[in-house]
């Protein structure tokens, strides 16, 4: 019975937390008040609930009980300060329905929204979703992008007290606004990807658990925004990249190139299922860069089909990315697969046309260089340019794979 | 801005250190992220230590010195060696260390140096 109960709320929160607190903190316009409030109700519910038993309706008891602590907040806030139109705004807003919310629509898109807004620093954004839209903890958050929990700490409680103090609304921005409210939005989902896909070797689970929780919002955006291209093409992007995540190492966990890789270790289905969600976004006919990277991999995953890797394809998938973002990744797999479709040189002339600067810390950039070199026989610049790769990887398979190769 | 990283070892990670079949695999990593850190301007300096076996200990007591064999503190990992990095700041600092090559049981520790305060 007890058992039963704690139960029943560990998988209350762990399923609809973000949606509790989207819908409170849309109407509050205050994250942290709504999960103060949140919390107070998790808390009660942990007294309550092994005692009278679970409630029919986990989500609105929880509901309830959350929008009776932000009254109680803001009538002891209003006694304090003699009433400002503000809190009794805030007050009335948190009353509305407070009575019967059995069904309440899903906010969590408003939510997204309001983390990804242009006066969120955009390195607290991410973290800002994750912590919000998934209830991930700030240490776990912080072990993820790697920097100082009580840094990581500051980082989210001023960026909800941004929110709160700016007035940014909770709302989906109308057509004007979208594109580049929602760019912000799909950035910070693939920077999610991006932190659990890089720790491939699953030295630590929970950060493999990022990835898995990038897939999740993928897959909210698209639920929530379906004629949205480009949240179809990200999710495509994110599931061609997982969908190879047991044959990116080998038997002993050492490095597999993506075109070394045993395809009969791909997840078939993830890939069914970003085909089908990149054909869905090809047809509204407004590419845009997630669309082209998911084709890229998509190029990537006929080999599973055909035996083979149309690099010519790839090349100019790249070089439309490279024209509508020329980041130094798109520009060194432009290089790449020109070099594969057509000659080392080409790909080496792409290659020196990136500002030296910008490459200084970038290991792709490095490691292509060496293969290249190696392939029109500059032995002594490739050894020069590997030994600086293998000296910026961030993983160990791959610097073993490289130091290998440097031999 | 100055940083330092300040690596920990065990004495298994020592122990390697006089292992002729492994020194190779323990240093060519180090070699080339130092050769990284020089040819990305970030290099200070810096030095890897000897085990702390062969360390001296020096107090004073009053004005006597008192010296034991070392290491200083008797902990599972021990200071092996401090590499000093100039970078913008701290999440750039970061960036470089998680290129740094790891062993099992092996912890870095970032700390900024020293600046002298403005009264």
């Amino acid at each position: 019975m007890t058992e039963a109960a704690r139960r029943a709320i560990e998988r209350t929160a762990r399923e609809s937390y973000g949606r509790l607190l989207a819908f409170v903190a849309a109407r509050s316009r205050d994250i942290i008040a709504a999960e103060d409030a949140l919390a107070d109700a998790f808390h009660a519910a942990l007294e309550t609930w092994p005692r009278d038993g679970v409630p029919d309706k986990p989500e609105a008891w929880l509901l309830t009980a959350a929008r009776r602590r932000l009254i109680d907040a803001a009538r002891r806030a209003q006694v304090r300060h003699a009433a400002s139109d503000e809190l009794q705004h805030a007050l009335e807003l948190a009353q509305q329905g407070a009575d019967e919310p059995e069904m309440f629509p899903d906010e969590r898109l408003k939510l997204l929204f309001a983390c990804a807004h242009p006066a969120i620093d955009a390195a607290a954004r991410t973290p800002l979703m994750l912590q919000t839209v998934l209830g991930l903890d700030a240490t776990r958050i912080a072990s993820a992008f790697l920097v100082k929990p009580a840094t990581m700490g500051q980082r989210l409680s001023r960026a909800k007290t941004k929110i709160r103090d700016a007035g940014i609304t909770f709302e989906v921005p109308r057509m004007e606004g979208l594109p580049e409210r929602l760019d912000a939005v799909l950035e910070a989902i693939y920077a999610a990807y991006g932190s659990g896909w890089e720790d491939v070797a699953g030295a630590d689970p929970r950060r493999k658990g990022l990835a898995v929780e990038a897939l999740e919002l993928g897959a909210l955006l698209v639920h929530l925004l379906p004629d949205e291209a480009e949240a179809l093409g990200l999710s495509a992007l994110m599931l061609y990249c997982e969908s190879r995540r047991n044959a990116r190492r080998g038997r002993h966990g050492e490095y597999m190139p993506l075109s070394e890789q045993d395809v009969a270790l791909w997840s078939r289905p993830m890939i069914e299922q970003a085909d089908r969600l990149l054909r869905k976004a090809e047809r509204m006919g407004r590419l845009g860069r997630f669309q082209i990277e998911a084709a890229i991999q998509s190029a990537h995953a006929q080999r599973a089909r055909t035996g083979n890797i149309d690099w010519e394809s790839i090349a100019l998938l790249y070089e439309g990315l490279v024209r509508i973002t020329p980041t130094v990744g798109a520009q060194v797999g432009r290089a790449a697969a020109i070099a594969q479709a057509r000659t080392a040189q080409g790909g080496w002339a792409l290659l020196q046309q990136i500002p030296k600067q910008a490459v200084a810390g970038y290991q792709p950039y490095w490691a292509l260089a060496a293969h290249l070199l190696d392939r029109m026989s500059r032995g002594d610049e490739a050894h020069d340019a590997r030994e600086r790769a293998i000296g910026l990887c961030e993983d160990a398979a791959m610097r073993t794979y490289l130091i290998r190769q440097q031999g | 801005m100055n940083f330092s990283i300040v690596i920990h070892d065990t004495a298994e990670a020592f122990a390697r250190r006089e292992d002729p079949s492994q020194r190779a695999a323990l240093f060519a990593p180090l070699g080339a992220y130092l050769k990284a850190l020089s040819d990305a301007g970030v290099f200070v300096g810096g030095a890897g230590l000897e085990a702390p076996a062969t360390a001296t200990v020096l107090s004073q007591s009053g004005n006597a010195w008192q010296v034991q064999d070392g290491p200083f503190a008797d902990t599972k990992e021990q200071l092996a060696g401090v590499i000093i990095i100039d970078v913008p700041g701290r999440s750039s600092a970061l960036e470089w260390v998680r290129r740094f090559p790891m062993l099992p049981g092996r912890k870095l520790e970032l700390r900024a140096n020293l600046v002298p305060r403005q009264e």
